[in-house]
């Protein structure tokens, strides 16, 4: 369907969207949730499973202490309560990738509670309200055969690897999102941010959207303005990049009130975001409702955190983001609008870690946004991705500050840094570029360049100094514009006016 | 406690994916009926500081350090496969055609 009719302010002027974010976090422990086997990834397909993860008769699963010891941290950074007595339970359902036939989850009695974190929307904070964090395990990995390229729709059958299976997941609900407006989109996005900003402060998951380690299902609903009963949603299962949770929950408000404003009705359903064509799809219009009989999960006992446990971690939580972001502000001397270019760059972390490497804010962020900046929009590429290290930015500040290099020559050997040359030193020695320096070698260039142009040279000795400027760029050009031009000038006039 | 209903039961036979005769929905719907109302007597006799039992013994918090071990060999994982494609399991098509 065609949404490029109406727009978002249309919508609003007659629609109050209502917004819910479910984010899955997969954890990094070293094993599985309830078993003994590896999590690596990529590893050979079916060869990190066992009795437990593949479902089988008989087989005893034991709860992984770090996994709860994540699921806790997590919660404390979200401003939850942590349960002090809690079960898993079991979700019945069957699919393919689901090997045991049930996901073992938590139901009624999540182990985090109640939290709420401020992001941050264009400068302003907006606070949304976390309902809960619960523990539960990820599902095998499905490859569609005989349909178009993977796609399930029109595959003869499928091939299961349930190395995945079993992973630990911490998913993280949110309380309805009410009042956000037109910023519907900006705030789900800043806020999926937000949390993968936090996990992986708190190093519990490598927090890779693009491999899947942090999915965002996306609730949207419509409802009339004035109403008080929320309108039906559609959730958006696996969005897996920022950007796209965005544009779902833009294109969802669109869809939805077009199909409202014709006399429809919205159904609840899953649905797909497809990145190609920026729209979201239906799934299979389920025959009965969902009826997942959860009951508590016998094999588990209860968990009881202990406070002494909880408070223990609760002391030891890295500074998070949102704090850091504010005292680096604040350290660095830096306004808000220059906070924001740093976020929208991604230079966040590569500044911090070249004021780290000695040095100055305002020369690291130069650097990243500038020079490198720029580098990385021509190859489209991640600033994280750059040839160019941190510790290489500050390493070329010092050769600029210890007065080796002009910010010109500095540029230079950036980019032979850039195109994998080496350290800027490296580079600097490789390619020959460092500053002239040497005063007998300088006052040679200079004496050369006043035989080589007599008229000049006569000039600014009769006190016309600005006439200087064609000595300076003989020197220049005789150095391979190695000197400092300023140094070079001050040479030409001393040399002529002291005969 | 309300009888066990025929559709009841179909319900959770389609649920649990069992096929089940209409002569068996009847049988069953009876069977259900029975023990569920033997069950249900508990209720009376449960105190209000009685919480339900979900876990026969009284542990909490058992958890294993996190330090991988082996686990099946991936020949010995699939032995038991009806069906092995690509060193993995292979099931029937998922979605039927009109889907």
């Amino acid at each position: 369907m065609s949404v490029a009719t109406t727009d978002l302010a249309d919508v609003l002027s007659r629609y109050e969207v209502v917004l819910g974010l479910e984010v899955h976090v997969e954890l990094g422990t070293r094993t599985k949730m309830f078993c003994s086997c590896p999590t690596t990834f990529g590893a050979e397909p079916n060869t990190q499973i066992c009795p437990v993860c593949l479902g089988m008769p008989g087989a005893l699963p034991v709860v992984n202490a770090v996994g709860v010891e994540s699921a806790i941290k997590i919660g404390l950074a979200l401003g939850c309560d942590i349960a002090q007595w809690c079960r898993f339970a079991r979700k019945n359902y069957f699919y393919p990738d689901m090997p045991k036939n049930f996901q073992t989850s938590q139901y009624d009695e999540p182990i985090c509670f109640d939290g709420a974190i401020d992001v941050d929307v264009d400068g302003k904070p907006v606070t949304v309200a976390i309902e809960r964090a619960h523990m539960e395990e990820d599902t095998g990995k499905s490859l569609h055969v005989g349909g178009a390229t993977g796609r399930i729709h029109g595959a003869t059958h499928s091939l299961l690897d349930f190395n995945r299976a079993g992973i630990p997941l911490v998913e993280i609900v949110t309380k309805p999102i009410v009042g956000a407006g037109a910023d519907a989109p900006a705030i789900a996005r800043a806020y999926v941010a937000a949390i993968r900003d936090i996990v992986r402060a708190l190093g519990v998951s490598d927090a890779r959207m693009d491999q899947g380690s942090i999915r965002a299902d996306v609730n949207v609903s419509l409802m009339p303005i004035g109403a008080t009963e929320f309108g039906t949603r559609t959730e958006t299962k696996n969005v897996n990049s920022l950007r796209s949770v965005e544009r779902t929950v833009r294109f969802e408000m669109l869809r939805q009130a077009e199909v409202l404003d014709g006399g429809g009705v919205i159904h609840q359903e899953t649905r797909h975001f497809n990145e190609a064509t920026g729209e979201t799809m239906g799934g299979r219009v389920k025959e009965t409702a969902t009826d997942y009989r959860y009951f508590p999960e016998p094999d588990l006992v209860p968990l009881a955190p202990e406070r002494e446990w909880v408070e223990k971690l609760r002391a030891e939580l890295p500074e998070l983001p949102a704090a850091k972001r504010a005292r680096l502000r604040s350290e660095w001397g830096l306004s808000e609008l220059d906070m924001q270019a740093i976020d929208n760059a991604g230079a966040f972390d590569l500044i911090e870690a070249t004021v780290s490497a000695g040095a100055s804010p305002e020369s690291a962020r130069k650097w990243w946004l500038g020079e490198l900046s720029r580098y990385a929009n021509e190859h489209d590429a991640e600033l994280a991705e750059l040839t160019a290290t941190p510790a290489h930015v500050a390493e070329l500040q010092s050769l600029v500050d210890g007065g080796r290099l002009t910010d010109k020559l500095a540029r230079t050997v950036l980019s032979g840094v850039l195109a994998g040359e080496g350290t800027p030193a490296e580079v600097m020695a490789a390619r020959n570029l460092e500053v002239v320096n040497d005063t007998g070698a300088l006052t040679a260039a200079v004496d050369e360049a006043i035989a080589a142009n007599p008229d000049v040279a006569a000039k600014v000795r009769d006190g016309k100094v600005a006439a200087a400027g064609v000595l300076v760029g003989a020197v220049m050009k005789a150095t391979r514009g190695q000197a400092d031009a300023k140094s070079v000038r001050e040479l030409i006039i001393a040399r002529l006016t002291a005969e | 406690m309300a009888a066990i209903s025929r559709e009841e039961v179909a319900h959770l036979a389609h649920l649990a994916r069992l096929a089940v005769t209409e002569d068996e929905l009847d049988t069953f719907a009876g069977q259900l009926d029975q023990i569920v109302s033997s069950v249900a007597r508990i209720g009376e006799v449960a105190a209000d500081d009685i919480p339900p039992t979900s876990h026969a013994v009284p542990l909490t918090n058992v958890m294993r350090a996190d330090e991988p071990r082996p686990g099946l060999s991936r020949e010995a994982a699939l032995a038991g496969a009806p069906a092995v494609e690509n060193d993995r399991f292979r099931v029937p098509q998922i979605l039927s055609e009109e889907a």
